[in-house]
Parts: C-alpha cells; structure tokens; sequence
C-alpha cells in the first residue's frame, strides 16, 4: 500500500486556536502543507510564529485548552481530527514519530534506555521481547552511537547531550514511521554535536526513506537538511519553496528581512551591517488587518496591504513550487530596494587595556567516594581555566569563543571579580585584579569594568522596577546624587538604547526578551565603564531581535570607545562583530589571532571543526564537512596532553594524548597550540569558501 | 551509596548524642530550675533537697554524671519511674508496643488512602475531582485533633452509641476501642500525605518525558503506572517515612484524649509529674526514632533516585 | 517626548504608595473564591477579637450559673447564655469571644517572631554559605528531629508555662523549618544574573540578601506564612488543651475543651463550641494559603 507517488502529510487551509480566560487566541491561521514521501520539509520562523503548534496539531496533542478550529490534516489518506483516541495511539510512535528540543527533559530518568526503546515496537507490533531488544540495539548502532549494548544499560543522566539525542531519534525510528516531526531538535546542544545531529538527520530520509518535518528558528540548519522550506510569521506561512529557489531569490519582505538579519559570511560590521527588522512581532489577539507583516514593512502601500486576508500566490517563472503571501511581490526589486547606508567609521584602537597572563583558575571539588575516603585524596580540581594568555586594546573588540565546559564563564567571573584566581594574573589599566574579590575592588576598578548577562529573563530583577534599577546604577557609580539629575540620566539611557521613556516606571515582567536584554545593556553602560564583558547577550533572543540587540551593543560601543569581550559560541555572530578572537576548549586556549587570521587557514584543528559546523544560510557558500567523533572528557580529569586529542581528526600519534602542545606563532598575535607543524596546517584548504560577488547567481540572472 | 549510608547513620549517632546532652542540661542540671524543688514540690525545705540531690548523686561533677548517665542509657538501665514507682523500662516497653500497634493501624489505612486520592487527584489537575478532594484534604488539616476527637466522640459515642468513648483497653484488647483513635489521627493526616502526592503527580503528569511517552503512542495504563508512577511516588514516600515522626506527635492528644495507655500518654504524664528519668526516657525514644524514620527516609530517596544512585 | 518629566510622574516612594500596592494586591484575591470564603473567616474572628468587650454578654471568667444550656436565659435576668454555660459557670460566648483575643495576640506574635529568626538565619546560610550554612542546618536538623508536640513538652516542662514562654518555644520550634525554606528559596535565587548584577556592582552582602533576593522569594513565603499562623493556633490550642498552655484563668479555647470534656456526654454544648471555634479560624488561614497559592500559580 506504499503509494510512492501519495502525500504523506497534507495539512489544508489548517487554523489551531486556544481558548484561555481571555479568550480564544488564533495560534496558526491558514497553513497548508504537502509532504511527500521521503522528502524533506523545513518549517522556520521566530518565536510565537506558530511552528511547533503545527507539530503538536499534526499529533493531536494541544493540551486542554488548544483546538483545531477549522480545516484538515490528512495523514496517508486519514483524517487525523477525525480519527478515536485509540486510532490515535496507534499512529503515534510508529508512524509518526516525534523529536524533541530538549533530550535529557524527554527521556524518562528513572527508566533504562532499553526499557523505553523496546516498548514502542512491543506497543505496536506483534513481537517478542527479544526481537524488541535485537531491534533496539541495531537502531542504535544505525544512530552512529558507540557501544550500543551500554547505552541500552544506562540511565538517561549517564550519556551525553549529544547521546541523548541520538536515543531519542533511534525511538522514534524504531518502529519505522513514515514521518518524522522534528522540533528543533539541537538548540540545545553544542554546535560541534549539533553538526553530528544534522548530519544524521540528513542521512535519515536517505537510508530509511522517512520523510520529515524540521522545525528551527535557524536558516542555516534549513539550508542543511532540507528540500523544501515554509517560513511563517505570526501563524501564517508567508513564503514556501524549494531550498535553493527561496535562498536566492526570497520573494516576501519578512523572508529577505531575516536573510538581511544573520550574520552571513558577507556581512560585516563596518561596510554591510546587519539590518534589524523594525517594530515587533504583534500580539496574537492584536494582529493587524490584511498582511500580518504591514507594520514592519519597507515596501507597505496603504490601502492594498491592510484590507482583508488574501491567500499565497505562485511565482510565476520559478523552477519549482515557489508561493509567496505577498500583493506587491512582483514590483518588489529586493536588491535595489534597501537605501544603502554610509559605512560606519570602524573604531580606531588605542592602547592595551588589558593584559591576562597565564591565568588559572582551579575549583576545589570534596572527593567523597569511598576511595577517597580510604586514600585520603579527598580535593581534587575542576581546572576551569588553564594558562590563558591574550590581550585587548581600547575600542577593540575580542571574541572569546568555545562550547559549554570551556571555561569561558569561569574567565568571565575571574575578571569580574565573583572568583578569584589560582595563579597568574590579569592586568587592567596597569593593576593585577586577578586575585581582587569584587568586594575588595575599589569603586572606579568597579565601575570601569561591567557585564552584559546571557539571560533576558534572569537579568533584571522581577521585583523592582526598571528605573529603580539603573538609577542604583547611576548612584553608585555615575557620581550623581540629586534625584532629578539621576531620572534625567535614565530617561537618557533608556533613549540610547531606544526604548519608550515610559519603561522607567514598569516591571520586567511587562517586557518583551528584546527589550529586557536592552535595559541590561543601559544597565552595563549606565556607570560608563572602560570595558564590557557580553555574556552570550543574544543566544536567547529570536533573530531579528538579536540583530537589532547587536547593532545596538556596536553602535554604543562606536561612541564611547568601550573595550567590549564578546563571549559566544556562535562563530557567525563572531566573524560578524569582532575584531580578535580566542577559542577556548577544555580550560585551554587553542588559537588566538585577529577575525581574518583565525577564519582562514592555518587553523587549530578545533577551530577547523567548528567552522565547519556552523550552520550558514547562504546556499552558495561551501562548507568542508568535518564531524568530531568521541566525547568531551570530563573536566576533572583532563588528557595529560592536548585537551583535544580524544576528538581531534588530525590527531597526531600519542604525542597528542600524553604531551602538552606548544604554542606556534604564526604570525605577530596570532597563535596556535598544536603538536602538528605550522607548514602542515598551512596546506590544510578553507572550510568556508565565500563566491565573489560577481560570481553569485543572482548577479548573473535577473530572477 | 554506601559511604552515603555510613555518613547517614554516624550523623544518626550524632545527632542522638548531642540530644542527649541537650536533654541532659535541660533536665539534670540546674540550668532551668533545680531539679529537687520540682521533685520535692515547693514546699519542701532545704535540707530535704540537699538529702535528695545527695542520693541521687547530684553533688558530682557534671561531666561525670552525664557519662553515667549516658552508659546507663546505653546498657538499658533507664532509672526509676517516680510516677509509677518501678523501673522506666517496665513502664515504657509495653507503652512503646501500644503505640505501635495504634500506629500500624492507621497507616495501614491512611497510605493506600492518601496515595490513591492523590494520585487521582495529581492525574487530573483542576478537575472537580481534584479541587474536592483538595478542599476536602484542607478542611481535615484544619481541626485540630482533639477538635476532630471531639466531634468524632459526639457523633460515635454520644449520639450513635456505636463505639466506646474510651479506649483504656481495660478487660484486654478490644479492636473497637482502637477505631476512634486511629480514625482521628488518619483524618488529620491523610490531607497532608494527599496533597504531597497529588503535587509530585502533578508535576510528573505536566512533565516532557511523559508527553514523549504519551505521544510513543503507548497505552494510557503504562504511561500512568511504567512512566509516571515511577518517579511520581520517589517524593511521597519520603514524606511517608517522615509521618512516622509526625505520628509520635500525634499520639500524644489522641492518647489523652482517649486514655489510650500508649507512649505519648506516658510522655505527657512524665512531663506533668515531672518524673525526669522517664521523661528523659520518652524523649530520647521518640528522637531515636525520628531520627531512624528521617535516615531511612534519606537512604531511601537516594536510593529510589537513579540520578543520585548511579552519579 | 519632552526632555524634562513633571515630578507628578516620578515613581512614589513611601508608605502611601505601599499601602495602597497592598490594597490592589487584596483585590486579586477575588479570583479565587477559596481564598475569598477564607479571608472572610479570618476577618470574622479578627473583628470578634477587636470588638471582644462590645460582643460579650459577660464577663468570661465570673461563675454565674453553672450547667447552664445554649440559649437559656440567665436566672438573675442579666442576659442569655446563648452559648451556655460550663461547670463552673461561666458563659461560653464570652469565653469564646474573649479566647480569640488571646489567640491572635499570640499566634501572629509567636509566628512574626519565628519569622524574623529564620528567615535571617535561611538567607545567611543561603547566601553565604561555607561553615555558617553547615553549622545552621546542623543545628536545624537536630531540631527538627524531634516530634514537635515532644519538643514542646520539653520546652514548657524546662521553662514552664506562660505567655511569652510559649512565643519563645514556637519560635525555637518553628524557625528551623523556616530556615530551611528560606535558604532553599535563597540557594535557587542567587544563581541568578540579577544577583550576579549586583554583586557586580560591589554591593554589600545585606543589600543583595535584602533587597535582590528576599522581595522575589515573598510568593512561597507568603503562603507558607498563612500556613505557619494555622499550625501555630493548632500548636497553642493543643497545649493549652494538654494543660501545659496559657495559665488560668485566661480563656484559652483549647483549656475549654480540656477542662469540659469529662462532662461532654451530657453537656456536649461545653466542648463543641470552641472546638468549632478553633477549627473555624484555622480553616480561615489554611483556605487564604491555598487561595494564595492558587493566585500565584496562575501568574
């Protein structure tokens, strides 16, 4: 009954409300999608766009309060909102699976693996237990995890992220589904897994002709792993087509806008940067008449694009089905479009602000196995940080780049002064304040120096109110005391970071993420320090939000001349704004070189793979595909040698396990610590080759 | 896990020592009244009190008397009841058992009650269900025990004459007589144990890992029992283990009350005759056994906990 | 937008401005009626206990007419005994009306007490952690291994009983428990960024305590307050009826039962009335908690 020429999955004229206290709230408006078998299906869009409501439709699994309201989803010919409960289950896990964003939340901790791989082809088939196990072991094996038979004995805490997401796709390939739901499936892994997970995502429709569903806010992921793309906004899909033909030629305004949003490979901070979409998502119960989009839109023409809903039209002239959900798409001319803005002045650096040298920072852990006990060894170390060397100048700034566990948040709270050091030192306009506890610092040492933090949500505190807060700032540190003095500073801040002045008298909770991640950043700036630690500032905001977070932390950072340390592990945020980088592993500093130095050859073999993992939305860039095999060791118990060499695939011989590398230089400031000689790396080719501008399809065609 | 329990049990040790000393300065020394005057009463005169407090080796060194006491303690020589004029031993055991037997009953009927009200109500958030049994659950907690006794007693005893008012088990054991106690302590009780378990099965059903399992495509029975109840009951029998330490608190009205001869009337009875070796006695059992329930309860939970177990 | 804002739209500091915050923050309890039928209770005994000497008919501890049923009027005519009387005589509305003075003297006193206690102790031994928050479980842990109602009669039988003894024991008894809630509040919230923020800024140990972590751990505080206030009146009811509470003759509602229940065959009015009495306002915080902590999940 294998139909290779019947849809899997159609999805038509599909609206999912909820029904709150408040009302009912329209979470996915209109949505219509065809998948066939053995393709793959992207579905990308920003937070509240309603993509992993259509998962959960398709599953019919909405909670209490969430609703199919109108249309139809048809799955192999049947009517999913029409089929009993029993129906259901018997669909769900074997064939249609489902993948989650969070592997370690999804797995149940007190069950083994091979309990809850086995039961969902006992649940569904008509075979033994043995059979079960058999099947559960080689879909691990298929799944590329080492050793399947301890996987199967282990609990969900015992594997890694990676691990862990790899046993949840064997489940959900178990019983051999014909689609396979993917909700962002490695947002929360590492980049270098998350390369190992797309890569077998991809092989997936290949070798068991699965066909899928990939849900991401990440168009580079897309770009990877899928055929076929639909990018909604506010419950709608505003634009589908073929990967290569909405890449090139994006029709709708909100696609070109998020292409215009990400750090691409040709943008740069100086001459291309990155243009923020204006204005904000809508509301769900406020959402515009005519195109949701209107308010935010460059090319809005009153009268024609806010009178009544209107469906998605084909492009005409394109190779395959390419529909938009625009009425002005044919006059739109994209590239010519856009005013170009003048370049921006590029900071001019000044002298050397801060210098750290050979800093470590070792946390004591109590041993208390029995062994210890018996030995007497009971402290051993985390050695978070191991010999760090780098400098960075006034104006400059520095990337500090790694993976979870390199040790860049234990540097941040060294120089922060929330730790204190173990040895070396870290100079500062000229004084060592390594070992200098915050509440020993002098109030100028302070204030010259303060943080930007990871979290929108955690940043502020939800108890008091936004002007409350950095007028504390301004009191201790902007030497001003008069409070008229100090509500004029605020309101200027809140200006600078260009939100309403009417947010001095609100709460956080009545903040967007965006908005919140900007008051931190008025906060950072409120003191006017010398210098700014980002702690990852916009990994938790959606695209378009980051951007505009970016150019605005630049833009400050342009007029005061601040030193700024960029901690990320996005390389494309990196390449994108700034000036030095350093990439960190394991504790240790691997290479260290200005932005052009470390994105080209020679490369630390790490700094290779994590280029190639980094996902880019430009379909005409090529990538060399490198993926890491093994595990991240432990940090308590680093390699002798080089912290790397259980992963590396330039891994040398034992030198690499047993001695600690050297420190190369290759060139005044740029420094690589590896056992392979510098001309061997420098024969090694790009892994990211960027065509010329005039070598690019769309200069070449006028589509 | 095993140097856990070995750290466990020697805090266990610890902790009854320094109980033992707290309760020996309280009650031994003369830091809160001299312990002749509240024997002898006010009016005995000095003399008579000197005479006491030497017989009853008061005038030695206080360190040295807390050892004694303390390796009596440990080898069973318990000291001499006042109130009752024998040995505490004599006293305490069959009192201990009584107590026993009153609270084997009541759990045996308050855990199977409280668990399956609270897993009902945990699998159905906000339901009707849930939000009677909740209020329900809070208006028990909400009268007091020798409230609920009372009550209990007028409806029962006075008004249905179905049960006796007493239960001092005087011509032998009666199970009858057990029915009004055990009912007023497993009414109190059940409310808090419910809502504990209704909370842990609440968080559980609400959990992703039971949404993968729902959307497996499972059977609704081993989602609940395999998946959910595994780590749903981790919490609640801790609880559980820790309402035996409740329970001794417990007793101690419904005892009264009842004239239940039991540990905590004989607790209270030594508090209000201020007969100090068997209050002394009652109070490092009940410690003793708190602090057995709390690291069974401790061990336990570890145990039941993959994630601490295998780490 | 104007450059300069008119000092009327400058945040208000100062009590006016708390006040009235805590005034808005009643109105949320109309969501939820459990809450509502709580509160009311509360009110109830609080305006009895405030208006004592206007809602008595007599005075509650004068022998008038001993025995005497609910609703029979008095002999030498000065009122009616709309509750009854006890053995001795004396009229148990009055009693009752009068006890609930005693007892929200004395429970909100004895808990604000415990409170004050532990939470310094929990945010110290949260924040600070190292040797202090060792030696402050430590210390809680032995507490709380005893039997609570053992605890107490160990107390009152070292220390006897009185008013303000009782208020010390509850507080010795209750604040390891808070301690715990408190440092385990504090234990999750100084991970935070914000607290990072501050500590950043250099600010001192008591600020960050005081003014980043306390005011976002109120939510569970508050309930578990509500809560505590019940367990509090069950605690000074039930040692007054163990006759180890309050001395005589003040009117103790659980003295009442303890002192009547001999005669509660024949004269059951004698110990019912305080026991609904009791259970009443216990009920009245316990239905607040729940309400309150409905109100805060839904946020």
């Amino acid at each position: 009954m294998d139909d290779s020429q019947n849809p899997v999955l159609v999805c038509k004229d599909l609206c999912v409300s909820y029904y709150t206290r408040a009302g009912e709230i329209p979470a996915v408006v209109d949505f219509s999608l065809t998948v066939m078998p053995g393709e793959t299906i992207g579905i990308v869009g920003e937070s509240g766009c309603g993509k992993s409501t259509v998962a959960m439709a398709i599953m019919q699994y909405m909670g209490n309060n969430g609703g199919i309201k109108s249309g139809s989803i048809t799955f192999k010919g049947r009517d999913l909102t029409k089929l009993t409960d029993d129906e259901l289950r018997g669909i769900r896990g074997s064939d249609i699976a489902m993948i989650y964003q969070e592997p370690f939340a999804s797995l149940n901790p007190s069950l083994k693996i091979s309990t809850q791989l086995m039961e969902v082809p006992l649940a569904h088939e008509n075979i033994s237990a043995g059979e079960a196990r058999q099947r559960a072991v080689e879909m691990l094996a298929a799944v590329k995890l080492p050793d399947p038979e301890r996987v199967m004995e282990a609990y969900p805490h015992q594997l890694s992220g990676g691990q862990q997401q790899r046993v949840v796709i064997a489940m959900g390939l178990l019983s051999n589904p014909s689609l396979l739901l993917l909700d962002e499936p490695t947002t929360a892994l590492d980049v270098t897994v998350e390369a190992g997970i797309v890569k077998l995502v991809a092989d997936i429709s290949k070798q068991f002709g699965t066909s899928q569903i990939y849900i991401s806010h990440n168009l580079g992921l897309i770009l990877e792993t899928c055929d076929r793309v639909f990018v909604m906004y506010s419950g709608e899909v505003v634009e589908e087509g073929t990967i290569d033909s909405l890449f090139t030629w994006p029709k709708h305004p909100y696609t070109h806008g998020l292409f215009a949003c990400i750090p691409l490979p040709t943008a740069d901070k100086t001459t291309a940067p990155l243009k923020p979409i204006r204005g904000q998502l809508p509301l769900p119960f406020e959402r515009p008449r005519g195109c949701y989009y209107h308010p935010r839109c460059d090319h809005y023409q009153e009268g024609l694009c806010d009178q009544d809903h209107f469906k998605m039209e084909h492009v005409e002239g394109s190779a395959a089905d390419h529909r938009v959900r625009c009425l002005r798409w044919r006059e739109i001319d994209h590239r010519k479009a856009a005013p170009e803005e003048e370049a921006k002045e590029p900071v001019k650096l000044g002298k050397r602000v801060l210098s750290v040298d050979g800093l470590k920072k070792y946390y004591e852990v109590r041993d208390t196995s029995l062994l210890a006990l018996i030995t007497g060894k009971r402290a051993r170390y985390v050695k978070a940080n191991e010999e760090l060397n780098f400098t960075a100048s006034e104006g400059e700034t520095v990337a500090i780049v790694g993976e979870s566990g390199c040790g860049k948040s234990t540097f941040a709270k060294v120089l922060m002064g929330l730790e204190t050091s173990t040895e070396g030192e870290i100079r500062h306009k000229g004084k060592d304040i390594s070992d200098i506890e915050v509440r020993d610092r002098s109030a100028k040492q302070i204030s010259s120096l303060q943080m930007v933090f990871q979290n929108p949500f955690d940043t502020l505190n939800p108890s008091h109110s936004i002007g409350a807060q950095i007028s504390r700032v301004i009191r201790r540190f902007g030497g001003e005391d008069d409070k008229k003095k100090v509500f004029q500073r605020v309101m200027g801040l809140l200006d600078t970071v260009k939100l309403p002045r009417d947010f001095y008298f609100r709460k956080p909770r009545q903040l967007s993420g965006g908005q919140k991640q900007r008051i931190g950043i008025a906060r950072a700036f409120a003191g006017n320090p010398d210098m700014v630690i980002a702690d990852e500032p916009v990994s938790a905001l959606d695209v378009s939000v980051a951007a505009a977070v970016t150019e605005l932390l630049m833009e400050i950072q342009r007029e005061n001349k601040t030193t700024l340390l960029f901690i990320s592990h996005d390389l494309s945020v990196v390449r994108y704004l700034s000036d030095r980088i350093v990439v960190m592993y394991l504790g240790h500093i691997l290479e260290r070189g200005t932005t052009e130095e470390v994105f080209a050859p020679p490369y630390h073999p790490y700094t290779e793979a994590l280029l190639s993992a980094v996902p880019i939305a430009d379909p005409e860039v090529t990538k060399r595909e490198i993926v890491l095999e093994g595990n991240l060791p432990s940090a308590m118990k680093p390699p002798a040698g080089c912290p790397f060499c259980t992963r590396c695939h330039r891994r040398v011989g034992e030198i690499c396990d047993n001695q600690p590398p050297p420190e190369q230089t290759v060139a005044d400031r740029h420094v690589i610590k590896c056992h392979i000689p510098l001309e061997e790396l420098r024969k090694v080719p790009p892994v990211i080759t960027v065509p010329d501008e005039s070598d690019r399809l769309h200069a070449r065609q006028t589509q | 896990m095993v140097t856990l329990v070995i750290k466990r049990i020697g805090f266990m040790i610890i902790t009854m020592i320094v109980v033992s000393l707290i309760l020996f300065i309280l009650l031994e020394t003369g830091l809160t009244g001299d312990p002749a005057t509240r024997v002898l009463g006010q009016f005995s005169n000095e003399e008579q009190r000197e005479m006491w407090r030497e017989q009853h080796g008061y005038n030695q060194p206080v360190a040295l008397r807390y050892l004694k006491w303390l390796g009596n303690f440990a080898t069973g020589d318990l000291g001499d009841s006042i109130r009752f004029k024998t040995p505490v031993a004599e006293v305490l055991l069959p009192r201990l058992w009584n107590t026993a037997i009153l609270g084997f009953w009541t759990f045996a009927i308050m855990i199977p009650l409280s668990l399956a009200l609270g897993v009902l109500s945990g699998m159905k958030e906000g339901s009707l269900l849930d939000r009677s049994i909740s209020v329900f659950g809070i208006i028990t907690t909400s009268i007091p025990e020798f409230a609920s006794a009372v009550f209990f007693s007028a409806l029962f005893v006075f008004g249905l004459k179905w049960l006796p008012g007493t239960s001092s088990m005087s011509s032998g054991f009666d199970f009858r007589q057990l029915i009004l106690p055990a009912m007023v302590l497993i009414v109190y009780d059940f409310g808090y144990v419910a809502r504990m378990t209704r909370a842990s099965m609440a968080e559980v059903m609400t959990s992703q890992y039971i949404r993968t399992a729902v959307l497996k495509g499972l059977p609704y029975r081993r989602v609940i029992l395999t998946h959910a109840l595994r780590n749903a009951l981790i919490a609640p029998f801790t609880v559980i283990m820790l309402q035996i330490n409740w329970l001794l608190s417990g007793v101690i009205v419904v005892e009264f009350f009842f004239a239940y001869k039991g540990f905590g009337a004989l607790l209270l009875e030594a508090s209000l005759n201020n007969d100090i070796a068997l209050l002394e006695a009652c109070a490092m059992v009940a410690v003793c056994v708190a602090v057995t329930t709390q690291t069974i309860a401790d061990i336990g939970y570890t145990f039941l906990n993959p994630r601490i177990r295998f780490s | 937008m104007s450059t300069t804002i008119a000092k009327s739209e400058m945040p208000q500091a100062g009590y006016g401005a708390a006040f009235i915050r805590a005034l808005k923050s009643f109105a949320l309890l109309r969501e939820s009626w459990v809450g509502m039928v709580g509160t009311f209770l509360i009110l109830f005994w609080v305006l009895v206990a405030l208006f004592a000497p206007l809602l008595a008919p007599f005075d509650p501890n004068s022998s008038i007419q001993p025995f005497a049923k609910p609703g029979m009027a008095a002999a030498n005519g000065s009122g009616t005994f709309w509750l009854g009387t006890d053995h001795i005589g004396r009229d148990i509305l009055s009693r009752i009306v009068w006890g609930s003075r005693t007892v929200l003297i004395y429970a909100p006193l004895a808990t604000l007490s415990a409170y004050t206690v532990g939470i310094l102790m929990g945010l110290w031994a949260g924040y600070r952690g190292g040797w202090v928050d060792d030696l402050l479980s430590r210390i809680a842990d032995i507490i709380l291994s005893f039997p609570v109602l053992v605890l107490y009669i160990i107390i009152i039988a070292t220390i006897g009983a009185s008013g303000i003894n009782i208020i010390l024991a509850i507080t010795f008894a209750s604040s390891p428990g808070i301690m715990r809630i408190v440092r385990g509040l504090v234990l999750d919230l100084r991970n935070r960024d914000y607290v990072a923020a501050a500590q950043t800024r250099g600010e001192s140990d008591w600020r960050v305590m005081l003014v980043e972590i306390l005011p976002n751990a109120r939510g569970p505080l508050i309930v578990d307050a509500c809560l505590r206030l019940g367990y509090v009146i069950i605690t000074i009811g039930v040692l007054g009826f163990l006759g180890l509470g309050l001395p005589p003759p003040d009117p103790d509602w659980g003295g009442m039962v303890n002192e009547t229940r001999q005669m509660a065959m024949a004269f059951p009015h004698m110990t019912l009335f305080p026991c609904i009495a009791i259970s009443t306002l216990i009920l009245g915080f316990n239905l607040l908690a729940d309400g309150l902590r409905e109100i805060s999940l839904r946020d």
